[in-house]
């Protein structure tokens, strides 16, 4: 049967499954638009660019599924330009179409006319031109299977208009897409992998770095079945949460800048680290030449450019994580470790009794505080999207976390906006669970136009803003570092209840600890998005994150909140 | 120190572009790059040297094989090959006596003449890298009016191919 390109297009997302679509039309593609009721795919129509990529980089965290972003030529395309970046960097499977001036118009400067294949190259794992009908359907399932396969990551599709206008015969593609160059790894060599069990059964103190690589390969259950056995103690990344329970005795919990004194210091006291899908990110290593200075290194990647990219290993294994851990399992030896256990054990009771929650209220309403009330009310159970800056840090720290893809987090990028637009992509990919989005005053001010969305949607997202009336981690750097400057990160906000309200959401103020549990309950019970602005500590012991490892410091040694026994002096 | 990679590319519009742009991106130093057709169609071939010294060509290797379009790569820097670059050199040469000259160096260096002008002549040149470099400095104090070279083309020796004839290390 003969199909134009538009309806190729949506022929093509539905069979790849392909339930909602985020976008926003314009001249190059609304001809795409326009046959979309025929083919029963949602469309949510956002208020930025910028935001429909983040809402499908935010829906495919949570579903496992590719998200999908149309944008229109020109303008309509370079705003997705910061949202394809960020799942670039955090490895997150979306198909952006675009729409494109027609063929014969494309290099003359035509009305919003753009390269985006050019402007993308860099920042998409693959990214296409079509220029003939013909190659539409078999393009589309391509990108799909590109961008959620292997390694993930965004894949853009532009489309001048007048192949969205062609017909053709519509003929479905191969399932099985054959590309000479593009092979997904699957196990790891069966050389490297013995190797890799006699260092783990002859280690000590030993110690797994689980990475997000975690979630992508569904490796849950073969790492907590490898733990077990080997009784191995396992920090996270930031995107590695939910990879394995924090509630679990093995779990230390986030390593890195603003990770956990003890989880640094077991990490650098090991003499074997295991990198489960993680990449040696500069924050979560401090400075190189200092980083486990006493470890073997072992590290399993899908991606054979990240092994050995930033530090060197022992042992490289280029496989799928999940089928490695099914390869080691067998061969590693029922263990503990009591005396490793135990030292970790002791430095992670002298966190305990610095950390702020265990330390006697002063009046002053903090992050951690409501980020914990939030977590008992929710039993950890919610999934939490965050923005970036001081409030993520806090949101790693205080919501702790069990369950598998459930916390949605720029971590590669750090792209202020990215929570509102994600939590709504979030909240499409799992319609049946609690969403608590946590931002920031200034991050959200940068994709707030998308409450209408929320609003337009129905979605019952619940908004937690964490204000403290500047753009904090920039400010908590010039009070440390920057001799207590504070320039350019004063915010002078509206009145953001007010703001919510014009929107039409129910909006609470809570400026203690009891007003803050108290609009936590009231906010749970709307039918409906509604939000909670918590007035919080700006600088200080009360409005810092601790700890944290300043630039160029060794992974261990961090600025710390003061021990309680120094109160008592 | 420097490192000749061969690599076949599905020959598509703007793969030399997506090549290009990965050295930007990843800051690796590029030596030269050329790019033309195999004996298979739908496939180029490019010859790329790398400065080893101031690059990781492993990881050059393995990032190239990120690419979808990249279908092998094969670093033929340590194998026995054939490795070649062309240049063509246009001389001044007004006076008997140093047109003489200059055709009696091009002959000792296997090189040829493929134009004579008025006031120059244009010398042709195969060779390695060393040898096309020996005979521009024999030549320069004659006066180098104009200078192109093709950049490295390499090609392993043997009966096997350098690339094409085992599958690639796998990776995405
Ligand atoms: C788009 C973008 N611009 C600038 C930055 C640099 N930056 C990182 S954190 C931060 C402050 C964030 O302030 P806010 O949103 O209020 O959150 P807080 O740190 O106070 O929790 C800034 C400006 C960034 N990460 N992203």
């Amino acid at each position: 049967m003969k199909k134009t390109g538009a309806e190729i297009v949506w022929e093509m997302l539905r069979r790849e499954g392909v339930e909602v679509a985020f976008g926003i039309p314009g001249g190059a593609i609304m001809h795409t638009y326009h046959p979309r009721q025929d083919f029963g795919i949602h469309h949510v129509l956002m208020r930025h660019e910028q935001c429909a990529a983040h809402a499908a980089d935010g829906y495919a965290r949570v579903s496992g599924k590719v998200g999908v972003a149309i944008a229109t030529s020109g303008p309509g395309a370079t705003n997705l330009v910061t949202g394809i970046a960020t799942a670039f960097m955090d490895s997150s499977p979306i198909v952006c179409i675009t729409g494109q001036v027609p063929s014969s118009l494309i290099g003359t400067d035509a009305f919003q006319e753009t390269d985006i294949t050019g402007v993308t190259l860099p920042v998409t794992k693959h990214n296409y031109l079509v220029t003939d009908v013909a190659d539409l359907a078999a393009t589309i399932h391509e990108a799909f299977y590109i961008a959620r396969s292997g390694r993930p990551g965004p894949v853009l599709i532009d489309l001048p208009k007048d192949v969205q206008i062609a017909s053709t015969e519509f003929v479905v593609p191969d399932e099985e897409v054959n590309l000479p160059g593009y092979h997904p790894v699957g196990a790891g060599a069966p050389e490297l992998v013995k190797q890799a069990a006699a260092l783990i059964n002859k280690a000590e103190r030993p110690i797994i770095l689980a990475g997000q690589g975690v979630l992508m390969s569904k490796a849950m259950q073969e790492l907590r079945a490898f733990v077990e056995k080997a009784e191995i103690p396992v920090a996270l990344t930031l995107l590695g949460k939910g990879g394995f329970p924090e509630s679990h005795p093995l779990a230390l919990g986030m390593m890195g800048m603003h990770g956990e004194a003890y989880v640094n210091q077991a990490i650098q006291e090991s003499d074997l680290i295991m990198a489960f899908g993680m990449r040696f990110d500069d924050r979560v290593t401090g400075k190189l030449d200092l980083y486990t200075p006493g470890a073997q290194r072992i590290h399993v990647d899908a991606d054979a450019a990240e092994l050995g990219k930033i530090v060197a290993v022992d042992l490289p294994i280029l496989g799928d994580l999940r089928q490695v851990l099914q390869q080691l399992i067998p061969l590693v030896e029922e263990k503990s470790h009591p005396a490793w256990i135990e030292k970790i054990q002791e430095w992670r009771s002298d966190s305990h009794r610095r950390d702020i929650l265990n330390r006697p209220e002063n009046g002053h309403l903090v992050a951690a505080h409501f980020i914990n009330d939030i977590w008992e009310a929710t039993e950890g159970q919610a999934i939490v999207v965050t923005d970036v800056g001081q409030h993520q840090m806090w949101a790693a720290q205080y919501y702790l976390n069990d369950v598998p893809y459930s916390v949605v987090t720029s971590g590669g990028l750090g792209t202020m906006g990215f929570g509102l637009p994600a939590a709504i992509g979030a909240q499409f990919g799992q319609p049946d669970r609690e969403v608590w989005m946590i931002a920031g005053d200034g991050g959200f001010q940068m994709t707030m136009h998308d409450l209408a969305t929320v609003v337009q949607e129905k979605l019952p997202i619940r908004i937690a803003l964490a204000n403290n009336n500047c753009l904090g981690m920039v400010r908590q750097w010039q009070e440390f570092f920057y001799e207590k400057r504070y320039e350019s990160t004063i915010l002078l906000n509206p009145d953001f209840v007010k703001l919510v309200e014009a929107y039409g959401i129910p909006a609470w103020r809570a400026t203690t600890r009891s007003e803050a549990r108290n609009a936590i309950a009231q906010a749970r019970k709307v039918d409906g998005p509604s939000f909670v602005e918590f007035q919080i500590a700006k600088e200080g012991e009360d409005g810092n994150v601790y700890p944290m490892v300043p630039a160029g410091a060794a992974l261990h040694d961090m600025i710390r909140r003061s021990h309680p026994a120094s109160d008592e002096e | 120190m420097q490192s000749t990679l061969v690599v076949l590319v599905e020959d598509k519009p703007g793969v030399l572009n997506r090549v290009a742009s990965l050295f930007r991106r990843r800051a690796y130093n590029i030596e030269s790059l050329s790019v033309g057709h195999t004996q298979q169609p739908g496939v180029s071939r490019m010859t790329i040297v790398v400065d080893s010294t101031h690059t990781n060509v492993e990881m050059v290797v393995q990032n190239l094989y990120k690419l979808v379009s990249v279908i092998q790569v094969h670093n033929v820097t340590d194998t026995p090959a054939v490795m070649r670059d062309l240049a063509l050199i246009k001389i001044s040469a007004d006076g008997g006596a140093s047109r003489a000259e200059i055709m009696q160096i091009v002959e000792t260096f296997r090189a040829r003449v493929v134009d004579v002008g008025l006031k120059t002549l244009m010398v042709e040149v195969t060779g390695t890298d060393d040898k096309i470099n020996g005979l521009v400095d024999v030549l320069r104090p004659y006066g180098i009016v104009e200078m192109v070279r093709t950049g490295r083309v390499a090609m392993a020796r043997g009966t096997g191919a350098s690339v094409g004839d085992s599958a690639g290390p796998e990776g995405s």
